[in-house]
């Protein structure tokens, strides 16, 4: 089946997640592959995922880990007692 | 994990912070009740979003099963923005420093519903099950919701994606 750009852009999550069936796929490759703008949509959604998973996007806060283990060091203690 | 499922409902650094530290501990206190039948990061993660609520609920006011009821009630314009010029190095894109804060900013103001879903599917890569699970909906609202998510993040960043819009399909890296 051919698709329009609409069609591809309603599946492009789960295009990325590998989530659509065999026959979908095949046909959203034979649209990307003449589809410019699609391409680009699919990239640029793609790449805002890498930067999401970067550590650098979203750091813990400084000091965080350091903090953490404090207050559960004190609970564990007054746990003991 | 916990930090950022905290930070995704709080939207506030310290209040995240000292909800991790209070999630930390009642997954320390009831350890015992932890049994298996979900991914221990699950269970830790529905923990902190319990947590999350119930800073959320004594700030706000809110009823009690007020988050919980929210849904799709976003009617509108989920369609991705287009891109055309895409000659630029994607490197250097992703490198750039304003990129991250804007990524940053952008997911901060989503409404609650779909930030919840990113991050737990594309920050801590809960699988969409799990996510399904932890936020106590269903599988296909999660995928909707993250879809929906995508798409506003996409359109929002295509004006610093269009001058230095990608090469075609250069990253794969993650198993997605």
């Amino acid at each position: 089946m051919k698709l329009d750009c609409k069609h591809v852009w309603e599946h492009i999550s789960e295009y990325i997640d590998n989530t659509v069936d065999a026959k979908l796929r095949e046909d959203i490759e034979l649209h990307l592959e003449h589809c410019e703008i699609c391409s680009a949509i699919l990239d640029s959604t793609r790449n805002i995922l890498v930067l999401t998973a970067d550590d650098r996007t979203f750091e813990l806060p400084v000091g965080y880990s350091k903090r953490l283990h404090e207050r559960l060091r004190e609970e564990i203690e007054k746990s003991k007692h | 994990m916990v930090y950022l499922t905290l930070f995704s409902i709080l939207k506030n650094e310290t209040e995240a912070e000292d909800g991790a530290q209070e999630s930390m501990i009642n997954a320390y206190r009831h350890l015992a009740s932890f049994r298996g039948d979900a991914k221990f990061s699950t269970w830790l993660t529905t923990i902190a979003i319990n947590e999350g609520r119930k800073r959320l609920r004594k700030t706000k006011g809110q009823a009690e099963d007020s988050i919980e009821e929210q849904i799709e009630e976003h009617e509108g314009d989920f369609t991705p923005a287009p891109l055309t010029d895409w000659r630029e190095i994607p490197l250097e894109a992703l490198e750039r420093k304003e990129l991250r804060e804007a990524l940053r900013v952008a997911v901060t103001e989503l409404p609650d519903i779909y930030r919840q879903v990113f991050i737990l599917r594309d920050l801590e890569e809960l699988n969409i099950e799990e996510t399904a699970q932890a936020l106590a909906i269903n599988p296909g609202a999660v995928k909707v919701r993250l879809h929906r998510a995508r798409m506003m993040l996409q359109k929002r960043l295509v004006p610093y994606l269009k001058t230095t819009a990608p090469a075609r399909r250069a990253f794969f890296g993650r198993a997605l």
